[in-house]
């Protein structure tokens, strides 16, 4: 055990000093990073890039679903029709939701809060988790998504996501995008617009619907890069996760709940 | 004996290679593909490989661009089912795109006279789409 415990500390001294070494020689007083930059088409994601998301609440207006609206014209979802003889409420219900408009209200001062809850995009995600067949994934650049390939609908994802984040499609589904793929019997959620930056375009249809409004309620782009402009609203104002306790570091933060 | 059921195999694989080739060549005639309107009929674009290749093994390559693409975000790759049916998708008479698993349609026409399912399209768009 010792050994062990020695030859990780061995290890790690050795890193270190490699690390340093790397970073003097690359150049003195420059800090290396990597900017958003359009990642080729043909080449794989990296962990170089966490996709995130910052929301303000207090920007947030009091019946505007314009991000919802958009989100629903960019993915398809609005192309979904009510199976014959279903009821209206099971619709209403059952109709997938990439994102829902919550409202919250404080019941000692009346104040009201709006935000939109989707996908929370967790580094520790417990759909991942609690997935039979690996079709719930993380992948390198944080974004996490479902793999209909592999998806048997057994929906345990849903029953795990503390944010009510995914939907279940329940019916056959007759008009498709080729951007959105999407068929009965599987779950899905919201991937950060993903065949958008794997296109090289850096905005999610929310966050631009959003701007459209002149809310800019949503802020988009790379957690990792110290200059984006995400990370820099990060740092500038204190901001939460919801559900922190969970410890899931959500890729998605609030301010103003 | 076991030689004999060694070549009794390679026989009957022969067999059904045989077969195989022929059903799909006369599935194309029945499909009528060959002289619709779409890109590949046309020749005004050549497939990622050539077609005897594709008629065996395009499958294997949908099945690789798709794990590459979803897990990895690897896009434009050969072997994009997108791709396939940008070229492959034959128009009407007023410039409308047929969905290919349509009957007679480049994918239906085979699939359907094999007896194959074809399941890509419970979930994938079957004309262009954005």
């Amino acid at each position: 055990m010792n050994n062990t415990q020695d030859t990780n500390q061995k290890r790690r001294q050795f890193l270190l000093k490699g690390a340093a070494v790397t970073a003097a020689a690359v150049a003195p007083g420059v800090m290396l990073h990597t900017a958003v930059v359009a990642k080729p088409l043909g080449e794989a994601v990296t962990d170089a890039v966490r996709w995130g998301m910052l929301i303000d609440a207090a920007k947030c207006a009091d019946g505007c679903d314009s991000c919802v609206q958009a989100c629903n014209d960019e993915n398809g979802l609005d192309l979904l029709q009510k199976p014959q003889g279903q009821a209206e409420d099971l619709w209403d219900q059952q109709i997938p939701k990439w994102i829902r408009n919550v409202k919250v209200k404080d019941n000692l001062s009346g104040h009201v809060t709006n935000l939109p809850m989707m996908c929370q995009h967790c580094e520790e995600p417990p759909c991942v988790d609690v997935c039979p067949t690996t079709a719930s994934f993380r992948r390198a650049d944080g974004i996490v998504m479902v793999d209909r390939h592999l998806c048997i609908g057994c929906r345990y994802c849903m029953m795990a996501c503390p944010y009510k984040a995914r939907s279940f499609v329940h019916d056959v589904v007759e008009h498709k995008l080729t951007r959105a793929p999407r068929g009965k019997g599987c779950v899905e959620s919201c991937n950060f617009c993903v065949h958008r930056l794997d296109d090289g375009q850096t905005t999610t249809a929310c966050q631009d619907a959003c701007a459209k409004e002149g809310h800019d309620a949503i802020t988009f782009g790379d957690l990792n890069d110290p200059h984006s402009e995400v990370s820099q609203a990060l740092k500038e104002q204190s901001s939460t996760q919801i559900r922190a306790d969970l410890k899931l570091n959500t890729g998605v933060r609030y301010r103003g709940v | 004996m076991k030689v004999r059921a060694f070549e009794h195999g390679l026989l009957l694989a022969l067999a059904v290679v045989l077969l195989s080739i022929a059903s799909v060549s006369s599935a194309e005639e029945k499909a009528g593909w060959k002289n619709g309107t779409s890109l590949a009929a046309t020749q005004e674009k050549s497939c990622v490989r050539d077609t005897a290749f594709m008629r065996r093994n395009h499958m294997e390559v949908i099945k690789h661009a798709r794990i590459d693409t979803v897990r990895k975000g690897v896009r434009g790759v050969d072997g994009s089912l997108s791709e396939c049916i940008v070229c492959h998708v034959n128009k009407d008479d007023k410039g409308v795109p047929i969905p290919v698993n349509q009957e007679g349609q480049f994918c239906a026409g085979c699939h359907q006279y094999v007896g194959v399912s074809l399941d890509c399209y419970q979930c994938h768009a079957t004309v262009p789409t954005h």
